[in-house]
């Protein structure tokens, strides 16, 4: 026993990109080693010490019956589970098959589809297990990262405005490219976080963190219509990394359908 | 209003912005002004009058915003844009004071951040954020004693379809009593040739004026300053209901119109963010990985964000109408209550700069044509 707090990285559906984050703290890497133990992070090493383990990060969705299991071992081993990434937090661009047939995707891409082990829909952890805290983005951002597991380590809440994207671009002193070059743009509904990279340069947010609390969708689903974006393309907005979020699912769909809308 | 005879005057050309900003340069000032970025006019450090938007306006409605081609040359022939002068008065985030813990004691104790002050020249404030920045250091509790940045003010000749200065008693044109300003500028293009007419507001703004070429300036060029000023007044693109704000805000705590605006409302707090007086921050401490480090930071906080209003148990103004509601009730209603004033200088940064371009103006209409006559008297 070092004493020190126990971190485990653990990976379900999803591409690698976040928990690539917490190797691309390289400045801040050695100050994170001295301070915890990494007990199991397949990414950086195959050294793999059991649990339980003080920080659990989780990155990717729930896809498959197995992974369904695995996440009650990862959270029964872990005294904190923080779920890290659009995937965890959302179910990722891989919930784009909730809002189709996954059976008739597989026997339309595999040789033998009964080969093929996996579930109807890609759902966050949240939806299998208890979270204790979701750090959104795709990818996540390493300041917040490194923020999440400072506070962890300092026992208080971490530092994560749950806010739009708008404040992190005014308080940057960007041009709004929605009302200055008539961009289509996802900031005013999107949860800050990655400091408006988009805007920056010129582009209209993507919408990689997710739905900020409180979206007002139906307002800029109009916007975005007087912009002379059809209802397909506004659908699509929504329809990206976080399409399975409950906010941008109910954007996209009444976008699809505006008729049906309030 | 006849021209002061009193008010030192003199006229400059066009060409002569560049020794202006020679000379404050020479005299220890950064300056600082509207330049062209992004398809839009913010502020930034001023090299010379070339960094300047010559022969640029610009065209704002509700949520719209685009620069466009003057065919007079004018320098400052823009409405404001999307920042103000506040980013260099109260900035969007400061560290406060940071800390290392004593490895003996174990104890730590706060040091101050040693802040090297800049001594700004802000060249080409409008008479709007002229009262914007007096009502900031009011609210910010600066001392209205101390020195502050030099002031180049700029009298509106052109207001832009979402101004409405002249409703709020700011603008569009100077006070001759100097107020608030160190040398207003009067942009004169007519026939005569492109000038400037100078008026002095203080003894360093004197200064400044020796130091440039400058001719005394004829009757003539004040009366055609006053002119401008005046058809200027004429031009606002919107205006406030003519009646008591406070009363009717006060009365309105439970107007349906609340609702109507919600719905268009996207809370994304840019309307709190553009505007030159608003001034709430949070203040946040942070800790480093070892645990031996913190800092505390102060940054722009939004009565919009749903956590500005959490208290012990949760927050307390959890829907968008209550939020919105707030932010106008305050910055046109209780804000006299708080600061002797109101909080708006009718600038259009919100109209403007709101992506869904929801327009004070026409909500504070809307309240005051739906409260009952008899209540609202």
């Amino acid at each position: 026993m070092t004493g020190k707090p126990k971190v485990a990285v653990f990976k379900f559906a999803s591409c690698d990109g976040c928990q690539l984050t917490l190797l691309d703290c390289e400045d801040e890497l050695l100050a994170l080693a001295d301070a915890v133990e990494i007990a199991h992070f397949t990414e950086a090493t195959r050294t793999s010490l059991p649990g339980p383990y003080d920080l659990a990060l989780v990155e990717g969705s729930i896809t498959t019956p197995e992974d369904a299991e695995r996440i009650e071992q990862v959270r029964a081993q872990s005294k904190f589970l923080v779920v890290i990434g659009a995937c965890a937090t959302a179910g990722g661009i891989q919930a784009l098959r909730n809002f189709g047939d996954v059976r008739e995707f597989t026997q339309a891409v595999y040789a033998r589809p009964d080969y093929i082990s996996t579930l109807a829909h890609s759902t966050p952890i949240a939806d299998h297990v208890p979270v204790d805290f979701e750090l959104r983005g795709c990818p996540i951002d390493r300041g917040q990262l490194l923020e999440v597991i400072t506070a962890f380590l300092a026992g208080r809440k971490p530092r994560i405005p749950d806010r739009s994207v708008c404040y992190e671009c005014k308080a940057r002193g960007l041009v709004c490219v929605t009302v200055a070059h008539g961009t289509p743009c996802l900031g005013p509904v999107t949860h800050a976080g990655c400091g408006a990279i988009c805007p920056a340069f010129a582009r209209g947010c993507f919408g990689c963190f997710g739905p900020a609390r409180g979206a007002n969708t139906p307002a800029l689903i109009e916007l975005l219509h007087q912009q002379g974006e059809s209802p397909e393309r506004i659908a699509r907005f929504f329809h990206t990394f976080n399409a399975a979020s409950p906010a941008f699912a109910k954007a996209s769909q009444d976008a699809a359908a505006p008729e049906d809308m309030p | 209003m006849e021209p002061s005879t009193t008010a030192r005057r003199a006229v400059i050309t066009a060409e002569a912005l560049d020794d202006v900003l020679i000379a404050l340069t020479a005299a220890g000032y950064q300056p600082v002004g509207p330049v062209v970025r992004d398809s839009a006019i913010v502020l930034d450090a001023l090299g010379s009058a070339a960094d300047l938007p010559h022969g640029r306006g610009t065209e704002t409605s509700p949520g719209h915003y685009r620069l466009r081609d003057r065919s007079d040359g004018a320098v400052f022939g823009h409405s404001t844009g999307p920042q103000s002068w506040k980013q260099y008065l109260h900035p969007a985030r400061r560290k406060l004071w940071s800390a290392d813990r004593d490895p003996a004691s174990g104890d730590f104790a706060p040091e101050p951040v040693a802040e090297v002050p800049v001594r700004y020249a802000f060249v080409g404030v409008r008479p709007c954020d002229l009262a914007a920045i007096r009502i900031l250091n009011r609210a910010l509790r600066r001392d209205e004693n101390a020195e502050g940045p030099f002031i180049v003010a700029v009298e509106c000749g052109d207001p832009g379809a979402t101004c409405f200065c002249a409703s709020t008693g700011s603008g569009p044109g100077c006070t001759d009593s100097g107020e608030g300003y160190d040398l207003a500028l009067t942009e004169l293009t007519g026939s005569a040739g492109h000038r400037f007419l100078v008026t002095v507001g203080t003894a360093r703004g004197a200064s400044i004026l020796d130091a440039v070429p400058h001719a005394a300036a004829p009757q003539s060029a004040v009366m055609t300053a006053r002119r401008i000023v005046a058809e200027a007044r004429g031009r606002m693109g919107r205006t406030l209901p003519d009646t008591d704000l406070r009363v009717l805000l006060a009365r309105s705590a439970e107007a349906e119109r609340w609702d109507d605006v919600a719905s268009r409302c996207l809370a994304c707090g840019n309307c709190t963010m553009v505007c030159p007086t608003c001034f709430c921050t949070s203040v946040e401490d942070t800790t480093d990985l070892t645990g031996d480090h913190a800092e505390r930071w102060e940054s722009w906080d939004s009565c919009f964000d749903i956590d500005y209003s959490y208290i012990h148990g949760g927050a307390v103004r959890t829907s968008a109408k209550s939020r919105y509601r707030q932010w106008l009730t305050h910055k046109f209603g209780t804000w006299h209550d708080q600061f002797g004033s109101s909080g708006c200088v009718g600038c259009g940064r919100c109209i403007a700069w709101c992506p869904v371009g929801i327009d004070v103006t026409e909500e504070l209409a809307a309240l005051d044509e739906t409260i009952e006559p008899e209540t609202a008297r």
